[in-house]
């Protein structure tokens, strides 16, 4: 059995940790981000094996979800037709607060190579995107690393989502 | 004024065209006689008006009206259980003419038939639906693609595209990236009309450079700060090389980013 611990070199030697508000909310925040299970195309591909045994999004606490109500991260993989943009802002629309989006391959970015009147040129015309991940498809290290950077993100947010504006926080 | 151009066909085309150049023809061949194909005409009888071999299937044209009846022969009487492809090809700028063609497939000979009829735009065809389930979906799909209707169709609707699209994407009159309803349509459906201001046009060339965005290109010798104002002209700063001249580097150099990040 360990023993209890204290480590008087810190914390004014208490047994105690002192944290803001902030900073304990966003712990739970980015430690626990439930991604929306979006494919819509050959990024899914990806985005699956992202969440398979060999690359494992559970150690993250990245925990694919099949409903927005319980999701809080929305990635966006594949192609967006413009027949389908309608549910795809629906399925955002019904995510609760707070909320973030990753956008995920060449096709969610801008369109891609898909440069025709039947598909969406980059999902950010119709919902607002936090990551743009580049890629034809991504790596699943290139999602893994995605959510890494969204962590970061949501880690210098303030935990207050109304004092965010989501412009304005540019990753360095 | 605005260049003209014709609308009857904004298909791409390429810019460069050999003159000398001819295009190879799939060579025809007479039906023989004896063979299965020569029985198939045989059973059509009049109603094949031109009929020849291309590379070993027999293509038939018919009279649009009776698109039911020879399908109905050939496969009752002629064993083509199968209808794997309906579709139409648009030569409304050629000819003012659609070409519907039916592709038939005969398992048990290994043997396939193409019956080809031409209709004006705005005329109708006979639905196959009770002959061939395949139709359904086939003529749906060349209802959606072209706007041709099609009689006595059980269930007439788009197929691929929205039930509130407008144009047919597979004409030669519509445009690769979309008419103006086309290239609007998510915007108008989620947001509104009065949104288009703010989400702006949609950004068709994504590799496309901005002589004077300084946020995202560098110009290589012509080094500015981040994010300046250059539409006037950015000022020189000449290259120094280190091969032909001696290369002062105790001199502040005009390419210092210090405001940079």
């Amino acid at each position: 059995m360990a023993q209890h611990q204290v480590n008087y070199a810190s914390s004014a030697g208490l047994p105690i940790a002192l944290t803001s508000v902030d900073k304990l909310v966003n712990w739970g925040r980015s430690n626990s981000l439930w991604p929306l299970t979006y494919g819509l195309a050959c990024c899914a591909i990806e985005m699956m094996a992202s969440g398979a045994s060999r690359y494992d999004f559970d150690r993250m606490g990245t925990i694919f979800r099949a409903s927005p109500r319980q999701a809080d991260v929305m990635i966006l993989a594949g192609t967006l037709s413009k027949k389908h943009s309608e549910f795809a802002r629906r399925l955002y629309d019904q995510m609760t607060e707070p909320k973030w989006v990753i956008s995920m391959g060449s096709c969610a970015n801008t369109g891609g190579m898909f440069n025709t009147y039947a598909t969406v040129q980059g999902v950010d015309r119709i919902i607002p995107v936090d990551i743009y991940l580049p890629g034809c498809a991504p790596r699943p290290e290139t999602l893994q690393y995605a959510l890494m950077m969204l962590q970061k993100k949501i880690r210098r947010e303030s935990a207050n989502m109304n004092n965010n504006t989501k412009n304005n926080l540019r990753l360095v | 004024m605005r260049k003209y151009v014709p609308k009857d066909n904004v298909q791409g085309k390429s810019y460069y065209t050999d003159r000398f150049w001819v295009a190879p023809r799939v060579p025809r061949e007479e039906v023989e006689a004896d063979s299965h194909f020569a029985a198939v005409v045989k059973a059509l009888g009049r109603k094949a008006k031109e009929s020849y071999i291309e590379i070993g299937q027999l293509v038939v044209h018919i009279n649009p009206t009776e698109n039911f009846n020879v399908l109905q022969i050939l496969k009752e009487k002629c064993g083509y259980t199968q209808c794997s492809e309906q579709s139409a090809v648009d030569y409304l700028a050629k000819d003012g003419e659609f070409e519907l063609f039916y592709q038939m497939l005969n398992i048990t000979e290994a043997k396939r038939v193409r019956a080809v009829c031409r209709i004006k735009e705005g005329e109708a065809i006979e639905s196959v639906e009770p002959l061939f389930k395949s139709a359904n979906f086939a003529e749906r799909e060349m209802f959606d693609m072209f706007g041709i209707k099609v009689n006595n169709h059980p269930f007439l609707k788009r197929i691929l595209m929205p039930d509130d699209w407008e144009g047919h994407p597979l004409l030669k009159t519509y445009p690769l990236h979309g008419d103006e309803f086309a290239s609007w349509y998510e915007v108008d459906k989620i947001f509104g009309k009065e949104y288009r201001d703010v989400i702006g046009p949609e950004n068709r060339d994504p590799s496309r450079i901005d002589r004077y965005d300084t946020k995202r290109f560098s110009r290589v010798g012509y080094e500015v700060p981040f994010d300046a104002d250059i539409s006037a002209g950015e000022k020189e700063a000449a290259i120094e090389y280190s091969e032909t001249v001696l290369v002062d580097y105790t001199k502040d150099s005009g390419k210092q980013l210090d405001e940079r990040r």
